[in-house]
Formats: C-alpha cells, structure tokens, sequence
C-alpha cells in the first residue's frame, strides 16, 4: 500500500485556489520531491499532509489514515522539518527533544534510548546540555531532524529543508537524510527549489498554479526535454556539419565557431563519433538538461529567478537574526 | 476516547511545564520585572502620600502605601499574565508553535496548558514582589499566603485567558503596542490598584466597574490590609448597583469572567490556521 495517496486535492483560500486537485501516491520507503516555484502550492500541500490546514475538496491519506478525519493518527505517523526553526532556542537540545519526546507520549526508556542514538547520528550528543540559542544554522536543523524522527515517524516531510544554510552546511544535511533512508526505513517527503537537491529524489512531482504539471523520476523528466546537447570544435566546423548531416543523419548548427547537435544519449554516441567523424576534432563537449531545463519547459520560467523574492529574504533575515527574542 | 484524554494531559502538562521552565530560565528578567513595581511603591507611593498632607493621610489609613501595595502586586500580576499570553505570537513568529500544532493533542489541550503556564508566571512574579512586603509595614504570614495567592492566580487566569484569545488572532508583534496602550494600561489605572474606587466621578465609576481586574484587586486588598491590621475603609467591597459587594460576590464575578475568557481563548486558538 502507498504511504501517502492523495486523490484531487484542493485547497482554497476564499476565491484564491492554492491547491487545485493534485492527485499523487508516494511509495514506502522512497525520496519522494515536491519541487516548484514559491507560491505554486508546495507548502499549502504538505500542511494539508501534516494535518495543519483542512483540504477544502479532495482526500488525503497519510500511513492509511485520513488527514481530514483521523487527524491524530496522521500526527503520530509523521515527522516534520518546518522551513522556518521551530525549535525554542531558551531550552537546551535535550529539553527540546524532551517536550517533543512527552508531548507524543514515548515511554521514558525507549525515548533516552532513541534520543542518544540520534543525537549520535546528527553529532549533538556532546551539545544537548547547551541551549539551542548557542547554535548555527546548520546544528539547528540537524537538531530538528533528530527531533522529527524521535517518535519514528513512517514519512518524514522536509518543507525546504536546506534553505539560507550555506553550500558545506547543505551537503552535511544531505548526507544525513539520505543516510536515514538506510537507517530507518522512512519515507522521505520534501519540498525544495535548489534544484541540485531535487536530483537526490526517486521522483519528482513538479506542481505550477496549483497543479502537478509533471510527475516522474529525474532522470525521465530530464529525458522528456529533449536529448544530450554536444558542441564540437573541428578545424573545419562547415565541412563537418555537413559530414554529421550525411553520415549520421544529424541536423548540426553552427554558432561562435562551434558545431551544436542534439542526441538522446550522448554519452554513448561521442564514441561512435570521435571513431567515425573524418572532420578533424579539436575539443569536443556535452551537457546534459538539467531540472532547470525541465522547470523552464513546463512552467515556462526558471526556478532560480523565484529564489530571490521578498519573502525568502525576509525568512533568509529571520533565520539569520533568529537568535534574538 | 481514554488515550485521547491522557495525550491531552499531558499535553496541558508539558506546555505548562515549559512556561515554568522558560519563567525560571530568565531570572534576570524576574528581577528585572521588579522595577516598575518598586518604582510605584516607593517612589510614586511614597511622593504621593507625603504630598496628599495630613488628611488624607489619615483616611488611607494611616499611610498610602500601604493602601498602594495589593495594587503593585496585582500590577506585577495583570502585566505578566498578558505578556506571558503575547508569547504565543512569539512562538509562531520563531516557528516554535508549529511544533505544537502538529503534535497529536488537541489544540483546548494547547490552550488550556498556556493558560495555566501565563498564570503560574504571573503567581511567580507576584509573589516576588509580595517578597516587598516587609519594607512597607505589612507582616506575611503563612494564613496571608495561603489567601492571597488563589486570588492572584485568579486573577491571572482570567487575563492570561484574554491574552490568549487576543494573541491567537494577533499576526505579528506590531498589534502588541496597541495591546498594551489600549488594554493592559487602561486596565490597570481602572483597576482600584492606585487609588480608591469610591468618591470617584460618575464616568470613572462606571468604566471601573467594567475593568473585570477591579474584582481581582479589591479581594486582595482586602486580605492583605485586614492581615495588617488596618483599617479597611479603603477595601469595603465594590460598590454596585447601589451596594458594597461582599467578597465572595467578587470572586464570583472574576470566576465567571475567567471562565468566559478561558471558553474564548480556547475558541480563538482552535481557529487559528
């Protein structure tokens, strides 16, 4: 059975549409990506997921229960990594990982147990006795994930989990939930506009206006753009766009002293090429699409330029400045 | 249903626990908050009573401080109790209220565990400046304790109650000035906390009669000059519709109204999104 199967889903705010009958199954066990630009519907989905806002139409069913109906064993089956800290930063990491142990009702034992062995894993152990007010970005969220999965939740939802921490810190936090998927067992759900992170996922749902524009893995949503781009530098670029044309039936263009051609599977046919192309190669080159080039096609706009609105660069503040309070 | 009931426990229990621990964490604070109150009491106090001359003197029963003092203490007890309550826009603007809004209890539990937490600060910080006591002539003793005490808690139920059904539909911190000139000020001055609620114009009368802290100030009053051995003159019950309201009639009305503030809070957290 799916963990997560959400049939036309819709959630609206007045006249205001934010999600608009999103249907989607997450597998066990899988990284499964929400990936679209801000205000396409991400967040609203996931707190429809998390039991935080009521679906206006649709169902969801979380770990086989009902997010409208059976709210609270939705709330026992899932942990959750928020975009913004939410952690209370005068009490130390133990004390927070206390409440949250009391407030979902782990018998003592078993929580001491499990909170060693996570804040092992996210490398706090020697920090729990310090208050969360003391620590960066980065130990903040790892001590969030310790958190969100003390109560070993079924899915894990991560709302832009990496977001204004820095490239170095970004990559620690990956490499803790990828290694989770091994550890634990879980099912990972996460939203994220770094579009470098959505390559970790199984699948990606990419959702625009509401609606789930597109819904596969990585590498097949890169493949449906079209294929591999390889440019190649010849000592006569004329000569060998014709020969590409006659040889391998390749329509070739030639722009700033280069030969641009497009074939799906590159990385096999540069072989065959540099073996069969009498034109004399000087460099040759091959890039492949990208989640950029996807997101560009479906939605019509890169993901990139969304990164810096206003209310990212509030949050960015926010989480800079969230020591104070 | 009994597992419902047992998460929801412990789920007052632990957002209690948490704003005791928060209180106890921040003792600079604690003492910090003793200024405003000892300001009023010795120097507002003390300048008054020596200016309001020999007359006067004698009908606040010998010394105006001593009629000041239940105020202050209620004075420490109105503002922590709604400050306490404003932390609730703290927690959702640092995210922390995420955390509990997820978590499987159900949001009265929530409601009722803030309440109960803004209320035992505002007891703390209370009796901290009940700790004053002795510097104005008034003997604590363990029967005044035991007195006064559920009063204040009371009392701080019922604002810290108001608090929370403001603070639920608050978005930011901004609308916290507008809560503090336009509510907590103005319930403190109507309160009876620096002067008598008698003798006064018609107006004031009637707006003191609806400040619902008057009905936690005169109790407590009450108790504490009748344990120092004062005249009471001053503490003779509201008067309404005609009548001095016994103290058992006060009581009853700031239960009430901490009953309906507490029904609202409830009310207004649960709807929050």
């Amino acid at each position: 059975m799916n963990v997560i199967q959400v049939d036309r889903l819709v959630k609206r705010y007045g006249s205001f549409t934010a999600v608009d009958g999103v249907s989607f199954d997450v597998r066990p066990g899988e990284v499964f990506g929400f990936l679209g630009p801000n205000g396409a519907g991400k967040t609203t989905t996931i707190s429809v997921l998390c039991t935080l806002l009521r679906p206006t139409e649709g169902r969801a069913i979380v770990n086989g229960f009902d997010v409208a109906h059976q709210s609270d064993e939705v709330r026992r089956s899932i942990g959750l990594i928020f975009q913004d800290p939410s952690l209370d930063i005068q009490l130390t990491a133990q004390e927070n990982l206390d409440f949250h142990a009391f407030i979902y009702d782990l018998p003592a034992r078993e929580s001491r147990a499990r909170q060693e062995e996570l804040l092992r894993m996210v490398e706090l152990w020697e920090r729990r006795n310090d208050r969360v007010r003391t620590f960066s970005g980065g130990m903040k969220r790892r001590l969030e994930i310790a958190r969100g999965l003390l109560h070993r939740p079924r899915v894990l939802f991560l709302d832009e989990p990496t977001l204004g921490l820095d490239p170095q810190t970004r990559r620690h936090i990956w490499q803790y939930i990828l290694g989770l998927r091994e550890k634990e067992g879980i099912t990972l759900f996460l939203t994220t506009h770094y579009m470098d992170e959505a390559e970790y996922c199984d699948r990606i749902a990419i959702i625009d206006h509401g609606k789930i524009v597109a819904l596969d893995t990585p590498a097949r949503l890169k493949a449906g753009v079209g294929g591999d781009i390889i440019t190649l530098r010849t000592t006569d670029n004329e000569r060998a766009a014709a020969e590409l044309q006659a040889r391998f039936g390749l329509e070739a263009a030639r722009q700033d002293g280069m030969v641009r051609l497009e074939v799906p599977r590159g990385d096999e046919f540069i072989p065959r090429l540099v073996q069969d192309l009498t034109s004399q190669i000087v460099a040759i080159n091959m890039s492949r699409p990208t989640l950029d080039d996807v997101f560009l096609k479906l939605t019509g706009r890169a993901i990139r330029e969304e990164e810096g609105s206003a209310k990212d660069t509030m949050r960015l503040g926010a989480r800079m400045w969230g020591g104070r309070r | 249903m009994k597992r419902r009931w047992r998460a929801d426990l412990r789920g007052v229990y632990i957002i209690w626990y948490r704003d005791v621990l928060r209180f106890w964490r921040d003792r600079p604070r604690i003492v910090a908050a003793l200024a405003q109150p000892a300001l009023f009491l010795f120097i507002f106090g003390s300048g008054l009573s020596a200016s309001i001359g020999g007359a006067a003197r004698g009908s606040f029963g010998g010394d105006y401080v001593r009629f000041l003092f239940p105020g202050v203490v209620t004075m420490a007890v109105l503002f922590t109790s709604i400050f306490s309550a404003m932390s609730i826009v703290w927690d959702r603007e640092f995210g922390f209220l995420k955390e509990v809004l997820v978590a499987p209890v159900s949001r009265s539990a929530v409601a009722i565990g803030k309440a109960l937490g803004g209320s035992t600060q505002a007891v703390l910080q209370g009796s901290v400046v009940l700790l004053m006591a002795p510097l104005v002539g008034v003997t604590l003793t363990p029967l005044l304790l035991v007195e006064v005490i559920p009063l204040m808690f009371l009392l701080a139920f019922a604002l810290t109650s108001l608090g929370i059904a403001i603070a639920s539909r608050m978005k930011s911190m901004e609308g916290f000035q507008v809560v503090m000139n336009f509510l907590m000020m103005p319930m403190f001055f109507l309160s009876g906390a620096l002067f008598p609620l008698q003798g006064i114009p018609a107006w004031l009368q009637v707006l003191t009669r609806l400040d619902p802290a008057s009905y936690g100030v005169d109790p407590i009053r009450r108790v504490m000059l009748a344990a120092s051995g004062l005249p009471d003159e001053f503490a003779r019950g509201i008067e309404l519709l005609g009548r001095p309201l016994a103290m058992a009639e006060e009581i009853g009305i700031l239960a009430v109204f901490a009953a309906l503030m507490l029904g609202l809070a409830v009310r207004s957290f649960a709807a929050q999104e």
